[in-house]
């Protein structure tokens, strides 16, 4: 099954749960269907799998994590695995799931398209689901499959099945999130291998999609709604070339597209300044673009010479946005020393910084009853809607509307760690 | 639901991922370096680098911190693409920190891929590279499955697993204080097939020892080795041991490294599109099948990583 054509297009996923729910072997079993795994890989683990006193190959050991993390019996961090079927390549995030680790899910969730979100058939709709299921929501992710695993220990009960999809679609109505997000339920037994890639016979009443058609057939990013063109830029190419005229006025603005189109002719304000111009050429590497699209590193050249550096922004000029020097977002702690209300933190956004101070606290958010609670302090894994005043103005969009400039994170400058994450409201 | 726009390709997208994460190293460090060694990877970033930043110049000089393990064709290719691209070339070599009492040998010929860490720390200091970009790739090892893009190293080169910065969509952080630095990792996403798919998609050259070619083996640990090779100081290295027993074969290296923990493997393929079809049906992991050095314990790549390596 492996790939070997250029031209399939690529899906980021999370999952969420918690090894209990059978997470591990969930991606063990799409890396071994897939025939991701190597001889050499399996061999390894299936030793591991004997040494241990297990009688089958254990495929969660297949994201069995590091030397430290073994040694301290906990997962650090979101582990990132790839597939990839022939038709698609696909990159897993694989974040743990406790409680404490609601800013590795949040950083798992952030590059996500699509969500798995795992219950135990046995346990149905936990506190835990709840969680996950809010932060999927929170960090935009706009495909959610959730997975009732284990059916095997339940005797692939049908009923057992309904109840826990009719308790979730209750819930996700409450909070908001089967309204906004497109949810699809399936039933399975990862340790078995059922309804993953292959289709056993033991849930004849279940006529829907496995996992893997369900993975083979979500949009990717970026494909499902028109966005505005936002182009932030990263870098100036300015070669000097004094033996070369045609480049010694070469100005060319490097970036990543964020969102949007954009096509040669194409009218653009440069923000800050809202300097006017229109565009004269688009390159990738030596080609020249009549038109380019969300995703694509391009360098613009514009008709007239405007002096524009990184941390700008191209926006064409009929969707031109207002700087702002306040913000208002969600925000997720992910540091290990507490929000300072009174210290100056750097904001970075897009490819732009500034440095900022928290304006207001509204509340916080309890991830697991979802209340909100008055609060004067943040700490690690807390998420809370935070305002922010700002030294230099920012070009921003709601999270909600675009994923890309509405995020940002807060840098603590005297350690220069990234100790929050903010969804702009 | 219905898709409005074609989405991007997955090498298109990957190669995009990796353009932008090769400016937005050139964006936020002062002073940072691209380490070259002329293996497949590093080639693959020479020409997303090209991408990047033509027609202007490269906002970084290549490194390669030579082993002086190094096969002479890989040597030479190194230095003609650099020249081709006309871009800066540093070399340090393991030999001189061995020179220097730097890097102490326990036997003479013992493989030396873990020394590099010491010349590349060394190299680190003599020029104030405030970040280093590899090739290194997360589906490589598991100790690389949780690596960020932008790797924070402290002012001994540690990578400590539990000190990392958080990285939420493309924010990436490459700051440092003086001293410390970033490992930059543009091709984190790529797998082993993504990187021998752009080589053919845009062409690339690539050392002759990454093809069909016959070469005397011999059989050592269970393991294929190039037998008496020479190097560039005219040295000849792994030379058959009393009872072992050297036979031709048909090879082709999947990885270049040192020469005396790098084994190639059986192969006909003997161009670009035949090693894409051998990836996809290969049956062994290419550290598993190359790399010696990773085999020594279940934690030997994580614990060369705490020690600086890259």
């Amino acid at each position: 099954m492996t790939n070997t054509t250029h031209n399939d297009s690529l899906l980021r996923f999370m999952t969420c749960g918690s090894v209990d729910d059978g997470k591990s072997t969930l991606i063990g079993r799409l890396l071994y269907d897939t025939k991701t795994i190597l001889a050499d890989t399996l061999t390894q683990i299936s030793n591991t799998s004997k040494k241990r006193g297990m009688e089958a190959v254990d495929l969660s050991l297949l994201t069995d994590g590091l030397q430290a993390e073994r040694e301290q019996g906990i997962t650090i961090d979101v582990a990132y695995r790839y597939f990839s079927t022939g038709t698609r390549k696909y990159i897993i995030a694989d974040a743990p799931g406790h409680e404490q680790y609601t800013r590795n899910m949040v950083t798992a969730a952030s590059t996500a398209n699509l969500a798995i979100i795992l219950i135990d058939a046995r346990r149905g709709v936990l506190t835990q689901t709840r969680r996950h299921s809010y932060l999927a929501h929170l960090v935009g992710i706009p495909h959610i499959v959730v997975a009732v695993n284990k059916m095997d220990l339940v005797n692939y009960d049908q009923a057992v099945y309904d109840k826990i999809c009719a308790d979730y679609a209750a819930f996700a109505a409450e909070i908001g999130l089967a309204a906004a997000r497109d949810i699809r339920f399936i039933p399975m037994s990862a340790l078995n291998g059922d309804m993953l890639v292959d289709r056993l016979e033991n849930m004849p009443w279940y006529t829907g999609e496995t996992l893997i058609e369900m993975l083979e057939k979500a949009p990717a990013a970026h494909t499902e709604q028109s966005e505005a063109f936002r182009f932030p830029v990263q870098f100036v190419c300015r070669p000097h070339a004094s033996d070369d005229p045609e480049l010694h006025d070469f100005r060319g603005f490097m970036g990543r597209i964020e969102s949007g189109e954009i096509a040669v002719g194409d009218a653009v304000t440069v923000l800050p300044n809202g300097y006017q111009s229109k565009v004269k050429a688009i390159q990738l590497g030596t080609d020249q673009l009549q038109s380019a699209s969300t995703e694509q590193s391009v360098t613009l050249l514009l008709e007239d010479e405007i002096d524009t550096s990184r941390g700008d922004m191209i926006v064409k000029s009929a969707e031109a946005i207002e700087p702002v020097k306040q913000v208002e977002a969600f925000v997720c702690w992910l540091s290990e020393t507490p929000l300072s209300t009174a210290r100056t933190y750097i904001i970075r956004h897009t490819t732009r910084e500034s440095k900022a101070k928290v304006g207001t606290i509204s509340y916080k958010v309890d991830v697991n009853t979802l209340e909100q609670q008055a609060t004067s302090d943040l700490k690690m894994n807390d998420i809370a809607r935070i305002s922010f005043k700002l030294a230099q103005p920012l070009m921003i969009d709601s999270y909600k509307n675009n994923r890309a400039t509405g995020a940002f994170i807060i840098i603590d400058e005297s350690t220069n760690n990234t100790v929050g994450a903010g969804m702009i409201v | 639901m219905t898709t409005t726009k074609q989405p991007l390709s997955h090498l298109d997208w990957l190669e995009s991922e990796a353009i932008y994460i090769l400016r937005e190293v050139a964006g936020q460090c002062s002073n940072p370096v691209l380490l070259f060694s002329g293996g497949k990877d590093s080639l693959c970033i020479l020409r997303l680098a090209e991408k990047a930043f033509r027609p202007g110049k490269f906002p970084f000089p290549l490194m390669h911190i030579d082993t002086g393990h190094n096969y002479q064709e890989v040597l030479d290719f190194r230095d003609q693409r650099a020249a081709e691209l006309g871009e800066r070339l540093i070399v340090r070599s393991v030999e001189d920190s061995m020179k220097r009492g730097t890097v102490v040998l326990k036997s003479p010929d013992e493989p030396r891929n873990k020394h590099q860490s010491v010349t590349l720390l060394e190299a680190i200091e003599e020029f104030g590279f405030d970040c280093c970009i590899g090739g290194a790739r997360r589906d490589e090892e598991k100790a690389r499955a949780k690596e960020r893009i932008m790797s924070f190293r402290d002012e001994f080169g540690q990578w400590d697993p539990k000190n990392q910065r958080p990285e939420l969509w493309n924010l990436y952080n490459a700051r440092s204080h003086k001293g410390e630095n970033i490992r930059a990792f543009p091709i984190s996403n790529w797998t082993e097939m993504d990187v021998w798919q752009y080589i053919e998609r845009e062409n690339l050259g690539l050392p002759s020892i990454y093809f069909s070619h016959k070469r005397d083996i011999i059989m050592r640990g269970g393991a294929m080795m190039p037998a008496n090779v020479p190097l560039a100081n005219g040295e000849v290295i792994n030379q058959p041991k009393a009872g072992e027993e050297v036979i031709n074969m048909q090879v082709r290296f999947r990885t270049v490294g040192d020469i005396t923990c790098t084994a190639p493997v059986l192969s006909d393929a003997d161009n670009v599109s035949k090693i894409v079809i051998e990836t996809a049906t290969t049956t062994i992991t290419e550290r598993g099948a190359t790399r010696l050095d990773d085999q020594t314990s279940d934690a030997s790549m994580e614990q060369r990583k705490k020690e600086g390596y890259f």
